[in-house]
């Protein structure tokens, strides 16, 4: 189980050689559920971009199942992006696609299933997010949520062992967010899967996350870590306090 | 690997799958599966779990999608899934829980239908087409009256985008377009020595025709899809809603400064355009061996200033089609991936045909004026 799954070793993320974060380490187990915190705009995005190997890093590794993501090119790459699922902050879905085509491209792209297959899991995946009923629709006519509901779907077409989701829960309303952090829970628990990520729901974090790491935009690095819930408690680092405690 | 064995004892078949039941696993099984539970029917089917290794999602919505197969009610469908291991119950619960149930597509609409609806369409475009010339006129006249309110700053880098950074290009093709024009008139006009004749041609085919629609046609190209593309964006994004609901008009804020900067720098261009393909032009005439002097005092002695002012007017007329057509269209776009592209598809389109439309326009009320 505290297999370690993901190591980001003296990571400078930043973009076009301006390093927004600065020498970041931290290792995450297989099977955690772990967030990344911190101010808006102090650069979580950007981490998780290059945690994904979207963007270069300015310097410094992050291994995947102990391979460098960060090098890694050509059919390695590929082999380590089909292990992870991502859903970014805006859903990016492809907008001339119904959202049920969205979630079956993955699916056709990259597996031997035939197609009524294919649908049947996607339908599975929507139904899981409560999306059953908006299949045929064009990600046009979806509202914010419902994207992001849709998108957290299309990550997880392949059954990735890894989910990095980018604010799930901003934008949606209390009960569906709740449900949300119920299915990371049971998808955490029943298939292992390690989950990472970015958000500002207190109450989620204090719900699904194992562990979280706080970044800082002043110190361009971690300012705290750790078991959220003792984090709250603990008023020994006045920001962090403040920010679980909703006291500014 | 996966592997399905199918045994059949007393009337009931007997599935019993082993191996990794994850996505190259289904695909290999689902065909043959799937022709299995429906040949046997409801009632006589075990589907047993015992020695799976391993199981995802895909393996567990394909388990559900046989049981639902097999089974016609819930408690039925269950029964016949056995041999489930612990670690896999939940994961079989999750997609068990999906209803699945067979949502159909939206269905399709008929040809005549389809007809239909795209004439109302394009009827209810002309009829917005229309309504916006007119309030683009209505804000320009204001604008006129109140020169304060146009966006002078915005003017001033529409007319640098779409006229300065047009330069070469209108340049380049005028060029060419005077170049050839010559060489080919020349050609059957030598036979009559009559080749020096061919700066008059040039000369009057540059300023009263080529150089306004050359012109025309690269601001269209350019300029008309910029303006479509930049405001169709902007839909999209709600930023003109959040124009409207911050109490300034999209029309004077948006469309006022491109109208007014093509407007003005579309003569501009066509001074450039029309020297530059009479230079084109010399340069045919000069390899016959004619001294410039003598191209020069053909082309002045018979381009009239009627005819210069003749083309100048019509691009002023040119210009403000380019930019209202561009600004229209972009003000047009709905909603939708391939909107934006429509829109700049649709300025480009729309402008050379008015642009075409009111050359000939031109033309007649030019002979009946007797310029
Ligand atoms: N493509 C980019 N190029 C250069 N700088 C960028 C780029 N994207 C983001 N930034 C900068 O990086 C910083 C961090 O942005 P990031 O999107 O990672 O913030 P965030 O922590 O995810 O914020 P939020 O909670 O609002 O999503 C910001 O200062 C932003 O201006
Ligand atoms: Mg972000």
């Amino acid at each position: 189980m505290s297999k370690t799954i993901i190591n980001v070793r003296h990571l400078c993320a930043g973009y076009n050689h301006n390093a927004i974060m600065e020498d970041l380490n931290f290792d995450i187990q297989s099977g955690e559920v772990f967030v990344i915190l911190g101010g808006s705009g102090c650069g979580k995005s950007t981490v998780l971009k290059h945690m994904i190997g979207l963007v270069p890093p300015v310097s410094g590794q992050v291994f995947i199942h102990g391979e460098d993501i960060t090098n890694a090119r050509g059919k390695a790459r590929k082999r380590l992006l089909a292990g992870i699922g991502v859903a970014f902050q805006n859903g990016a879905l492809f907008g001339s696609m119904t959202v049920l085509e969205n979630i079956m491209l993955p699916l056709m792209e990259f597996t031997d299933l035939p197609r009524e297959a294919i649908e049947a899991i996607a339908r599975v995946k929507l139904d899981l997010v409560d999306m059953g009923h908006a299949l045929y629709l064009l990600p046009d006519e979806l509202s914010g949520g419902m994207k992001k509901r849709a998108a957290i779907a299309r990550a997880m077409a392949l059954d990735p062992a890894i989910l990095f989701l980018d604010e799930p829960s901003a934008g949606l309303d209390p009960l569906t967010s709740a449900e949300l952090d119920r299915l990371i829970l049971e998808l955490a628990g029943a298939l292992n899967i390690t989950f990472v990520i970015v958000t500002h729901e207190l109450e989620s974090i204090l719900t699904i996350s194992d562990r979280v790491i706080m970044l800082g935009k002043k110190e361009k690095g971690i300012i705290a870590q750790g078991d959220p819930r003792k984090l709250k408690a603990d008023p020994s680092n006045p920001y962090v306090y403040k920010f679980f405690n909703r006291n500014p | 690997m996966s592997e399905l064995n199918i045994e059949t004892v007393s009337r009931t078949t007997a599935m019993l799958f082993s191996g990794r039941l994850d996505a190259p696993g289904v695909a290999r099984l689902w065909d043959t599966a799937v022709k299995t539970v429906k040949k046997t029917g409801r009632g006589k089917i075990r589907i047993d779990l015992e020695s799976v290794d391993y199981m995802d999602m895909a393996g567990a919505t394909f388990i559900s999608h046989l049981s639902r197969l097999a089974g016609s009610t819930p408690a039925e469908q269950s029964n016949v899934v056995t041999g489930v291991k612990k670690e896999f119950a939940p994961l079989l619960d999750l997609s068990q829980k999906s209803k699945n149930e067979a949502l159909s597509p939206p269905p399709k609409v008929s040809y005549i239908e389809k007809t239909g609806k795209d004439l109302t369409t394009s009827l209810e475009d002309a009829k917005m087409f229309i309504t916006m010339v007119g309030e683009i006129t209505a804000a320009l006249f204001s604008c006129l009256k109140n020169p304060g309110r146009v966006r002078w700053a915005d003017t001033w880098m529409v007319a640098e985008r779409s006229g300065v950074n047009a330069l070469p290009i209108v340049i380049l093709i005028s060029f060419i377009v005077g170049l050839v024009m010559a060489f080919q008139a020349a050609i059957p006009m030598r036979m009559f020595g009559a080749e020096i004749y061919v700066a008059n041609l040039i000369g009057i085919a540059m300023v009263r025709e080529l150089g306004p629609l050359m012109t025309a046609i690269v601001l269209a190209g350019r300029s008309a899809s910029a303006f479509a593309a930049e405001i169709g964006t902007m839909k999209i994004n709600e930023e003109i809603d959040a124009l409207t609901v911050m109490g300034m008009e999209p029309i004077r804020f948006l469309i006022v400064p491109r109208v007014i900067a093509a407007t003005l720098i579309t003569p501009l261009l066509t001074v450039f355009s029309n020297l530059v393909g009479i230079l084109g032009g010399m340069v045919v005439i000069l390899s016959f061996g004619y001294p410039p002097i003598s191209y020069y005092n053909q082309v002045v002695g018979f381009v009239s200033w009627e005819d210069l002012a003749g083309g100048l007017v019509k691009c002023f007329v040119f210009g403000l089609l380019i930019a209202a057509t561009g600004c229209i269209r972009g003000y047009q776009t709905l909603r939708g991936p391939s909107a934006v592209g429509d829109a700049t598809t649709r300025a480009v389109v729309s402008s050379i045909i008015l642009i075409a439309v009111f050359d000939g326009i031109f033309s007649v009320i030019y002979f009946y004026l007797g310029i």
